[in-house]
């Protein structure tokens, strides 16, 4: 464990922006999550790769405050963070797009965008003028066609949905984003758009969890994937050093490749205990 | 067969080349228009079977006393149910409080300040909102807090809260109350009379036209598409127009000879030739269900709390996931329910001038009706406070209407529950089309 954090540390050559370390969550006596070490630098992306109930999810939702760990601890720019709840994490920079994409179907694209952090008059009251301005100007940046913003998003299609999510995400100026699944409901052209989307936010240095099914759009976008299997870390690549097809066996067998750092899910390890 | 016509006028709209055009710039709600529709069509049915005894000054005066009490319950039970919660306790804490206000205005407060303090008034009605905040706040605790379902609960609560209403004098009546607590309730003494109300409707003409002016000026701030200023001006002379026009409706509502007489005798007022027209006015309570509902929407539409209130109750999961702290916003809404019931039961007991034990009964489900019948949707998400407030005289008004015909109270209760079966069931029709 400390060898890889020391390995990518070096490389990068500072502190990793955000630290995941010995992360374990179990619900009902099922580990979800088991002992999971993950980082992510500034400026990159890290793909979490693995089967539907490999932990991925329940990873990032640890991460992001929805769920509380049950050990381990989140190290955000060396120092130790306290995520309880997703305020918490919101504070610490952390925005997160869910799979679900986590809307309120009957409110209009703006009060989705704030929900939670809404702008306010000098009397209180909700500004709903300003904030559907600030909704205008970065709905324009991530689909220039929408025009929507007085319908509920429940009467939006899928693909605007899912910008009106990834809006609410980037609209704060986020340092770490996760992505869950984030085009699961777009089309091919959406879908670049998004690709670009994250180019353009890793430039400004953000730092991405990007969690994908899809094996072309994670060597196209990430850095590193980290592959996830029944709840632990099977291991860490950077896409350089590792084929498609080694990464697919990581995904489905656990089988380390040599050009991956080992995790303690890893097939020796797993048959070793 | 009322709402049936309602119903189709509603679909007709979505059709209509100038009528969507004109529904469009106006940005009005076409289901509140059916509504109103709705209630405009029992009106004149009921005018015309009754033989002219149902649009009449007196009549639709009583109509709006009667709506206020549930009407202004009908505000909180939106919130409510908009958070996918019911309450089924608010009839019984009508009882409760309302018992609790009686005593503390009939047998506490005298022993210290004797009969007809000028304070009795006041203290009563705070200490009925104190009450009603703390019970809500008790039940909303436990729904929020401890995860027991709002419908068991508050069904406990219906149980509990009748229960203790009984205990507090042992079944006994309490009355008379206090003069000025009195005026709550209605009743000859309890309106403005013809030149406040006149006030209060040129000050709510005023107000009107300002918030069109300012959300007006506001899109302009931000450049956002202008309603066309034919839409503006039609919208502040329609509102306006309606507001002058009820305030006409009761002032043509003189009191009646005896009292009249003795106010004048009152105030050195001689009596002309053929009798003294002194108006009624603007009703007390009626005047406090407006407040109510201006407060209520205000912090419905305007506010964080509101805007989480519907969040909530589009996406429970989604509003956690934003940060927000559901649990406390639940339990403010209940909290808000209880100070809705305790002011409900002082326009009750003031309008009985007696506290019973039986105040309230069923008053759940009317409360519930009016906000379901308003559009409110039992699935969560979606409700509007002024949609409650209509849906609470449109039920008086079947029930008044039917009391004019002098229909028996067994097929009262039958027209009443099928008219609210067929409202929703319209209502759902409406929903499917509109979303498609």
């Amino acid at each position: 464990m400390t060898e890889i954090s020391e390995n990518t540390n070096s490389s990068a050559g500072n502190v990793p922006l955000v630290e995941l370390r010995n992360i374990s969550i179990s619900f009902g006596g099922i580990h979800a999550v088991n002992n999971a070490s993950v980082e992510l630098n500034a400026g990159e992306v890290v793909a979490l790769v693995g089967h539907n109930g490999a932990g991925k999810s329940t990873l990032i939702k640890i991460l992001s405050g929805a769920y509380k760990r049950d050990a381990g601890s989140i190290y955000v720019q060396g120092e130790e963070a306290h995520i309880a709840n997703p305020r918490d994490a919101k504070r610490y920079g952390i925005e997160t797009i869910y799979q679900t994409l986590a809307l309120a179907d009957n409110v209009d694209a703006a009060a989705n965008l704030f929900l939670g952090r809404e702008l306010r008059t000098r009397w209180g009251t909700l500004d709903d003028a300003a904030m559907e301005s600030a909704t205008r100007r970065v709905m324009g940046r991530l689909n220039p066609r929408f025009q929507r913003f007085k319908e509920p998003v429940s009467s939006l299609s899928g693909g605007q949905r899912q910008s009106v999510a990834i809006a609410r995400a980037i609209l704060f100026n986020a340092r770490i984003l996760i992505m869950d699944e984030p085009t699961a409901a777009l089309g091919p052209q959406e879908t670049a758009q998004v690709s670009d989307l994250v180019r353009q936010l890793k430039a400004d240095g953000i730092g991405i969890f990007l969690i994908s099914h899809d094996i072309h759009d994670v060597f196209d976008l990430a850095d590193r994937i980290v592959v996830m299997k029944n709840g632990q870390v099977v291991g860490t690549a950077r896409t350089s050093d590792v084929t498609e097809d080694e990464v697919l066996g990581m995904i489905i067998l656990g089988k380390c490749p040599p050009g991956a750092v080992p995790g303690p899910g890893a097939l020796q390890v797993a048959t070793a205990a | 067969m009322a709402d049936l016509a309602a119903a189709q006028d509603r679909a007709s709209v979505t059709s209509g080349g100038m009528v969507s055009r004109f529904l469009k710039a106006t940005e009005l709600d076409t289901r509140m228009l059916g509504m109103l529709g709705a209630l405009a069509i029992i009106w004149i049915g009921f005018h015309i079977l009754s033989g002219g005894l149902f649009l009449t000054p007196r009549n639709l005066w009583n109509l709006s006393v009667q709506s206020a009490s549930v009407a202004i319950m009908s505000t909180g039970m939106v919130l409510v149910i908009v958070t996918r919660n019911i309450d089924l306790s608010v009839g019984s804490l009508l009882g409760f409080v309302g018992m609790v206000m009686g005593v503390t205005q009939a047998s506490f407060l005298p022993q210290f300040l004797g009969f007809e303090h000028p304070a009795t008034w006041i203290i009563a009605l705070a200490v009925g909102i104190a009450v009603g905040a703390m019970i809500g706040g008790l039940q909303g605790f436990i729904i929020a807090y401890l995860g027991v379902p709002a419908f068991i609960v508050t069904l406990g609560g219906l149980l509990i809260w009748r229960g203790s209403a009984w205990w507090v004098t042992s079944g006994r009546t309490v009355a008379p109350l206090d003069s000025t607590f009195r005026l709550m309730g209605g009743g000859a003494n309890g309106a403005i009379g013809a030149q406040w109300s006149w006030i209060v409707g040129i000050v709510a003409c005023v107000a009107l036209v300002l918030l069109l002016w300012m959300a007006r000026r506001q899109r302009r701030r931000f450049n956002f598409p202008l309603r066309p200023l034919w839409a503006e001006v039609f919208l502040g002379v329609v509102g306006s127009g309606f507001i002058l026009a009820c305030i006409a409706v009761v002032n043509a509502y003189p009191l009646p000879p005896a009292i009249a007489r003795r106010y004048a005798e009152d105030n050195n007022i001689p009596i002309p030739e053929g009798g003294l027209f002194i108006s009624h006015g603007i009703a007390i309570p009626v005047l406090m269900a407006v407040g109510v509902g201006v407060i209520m929407t205000f912090l419905a539409r305007r506010t964080r709390f509101g805007r989480y209130v519907f969040a909530i109750g589009g996406n429970p999961e989604a509003a956690v996931l934003a940060g927000i702290n559901t649990r406390w916003v639940m339990m403010k809404i209940f909290i808000l329910m209880g100070v809705l019931a305790a002011i409900a039961a002082a326009v009750s007991s003031a309008r009985l001038n007696a506290a019973t034990n039986a105040m309230g009964t069923l008053d759940e489900l009317l409360v519930i009706a009016a906000a379901v019948i308003g559009g409110t949707s039992l699935s969560g998400g979606v409700g509007t406070i002024a949609g409650a407030m209509i849906g609470a005289v449109l039920m008086q008004s079947i029930a008044t209407g039917m009391i004019l015909l002098g229909v028996d109270t067994p097929l009262q209760n039958i027209v009443v529950g099928v008219v609210l079966v067929v409202a929703v069931w319209l209502d759902t029709i409406y929903r499917k089309r509109v979303k498609v």
